[in-house]
């Protein structure tokens, strides 16, 4: 399973999210072809309901620990609700550009 | 995890009211997720203390322990974990990120 199937599968099963993209923006960074580094997700989902964005961060942090653990560098995530999302009308924010340094370990 | 590490950021954090942790210094971020923070806290005339993990692996880790947070940049104001680049430009984008450091007496002046 790829790095980017076992993110999709973990939050998918561990949030029932309502909508869930899972973007490999690994090709934006320094590091070789191929690789599964840098992600970006967005997550919808009603479990997030009640909870400050920090929690939210967290609770995806914690259902990807191992993910981290074999070298995911970066997680840009959209955490909301199925209200906020509807209210966003589904937009979505984009990745900074990368800068170069500290290559993913 | 290192004792040192966490000794330093515990100082760190203590002594200093808004602490950066990032790749690359303030002035030369080395990573576009620190340079958005940078960015924000600058648009907010936020005074800060840019701490640069890249000259230090032991801090590199020992930050993420110390937070429980496996990414950097991270941002800290009077002690408090606030989180990372998403989390700033989100809280920026709404303006809570104004009002909390308002009401944790941190001093910002926001261009004009």
């Amino acid at each position: 399973m790829t790095v980017q199937q076992s993110i999709q599968t973990k939050i998918a099963a561990a949030l029932a999210p309502s909508h869930l993209e899972v973007v490999n923006e690994s090709h934006m960074h320094s590091v070789p072809p191929g690789s599964e580094s840098h992600f970006r997700v967005v997550v919808v989902s009603d479990r997030f309901e009640g909870l400050p964005l920090v929690r939210r961060h967290q609770t995806v942090n914690r259902i990807l620990e191992g993910e981290f653990e074999d070298g995911l560098h970066a997680l840009s995530m959209q955490t909301l609700t199925g209200a906020e999302w509807h209210d966003r009308g589904g937009r979505t924010r984009a990745s900074p550009a990368c800068r170069g340094g500290g290559k993913a370990d | 995890m290192d004792n040192l590490a966490a000794d330093r950021i515990r100082q760190e954090i203590e002594s200093n009211d808004v602490v950066l942790y990032m790749k690359g210094s303030p002035v030369f971020p080395q990573c576009g997720f620190s340079a958005a923070v940078v960015q924000v806290l600058s648009h907010l005339s936020v005074k800060f203390k840019g701490v640069d993990v890249l000259q230090d692996p032991g801090l590199r880790q020992g930050v993420k322990e110390f937070s429980n947070w496996p990414t950097i940049p991270q941002l800290y104001v009077k002690g408090e974990f606030v989180g990372g680049c998403d989390i700033v430009r989100e809280m920026a984008e709404s303006g809570e990120l104004e009002t909390f450091l308002v009401e944790k007496g941190v001093e910002t002046e926001p261009a004009a």
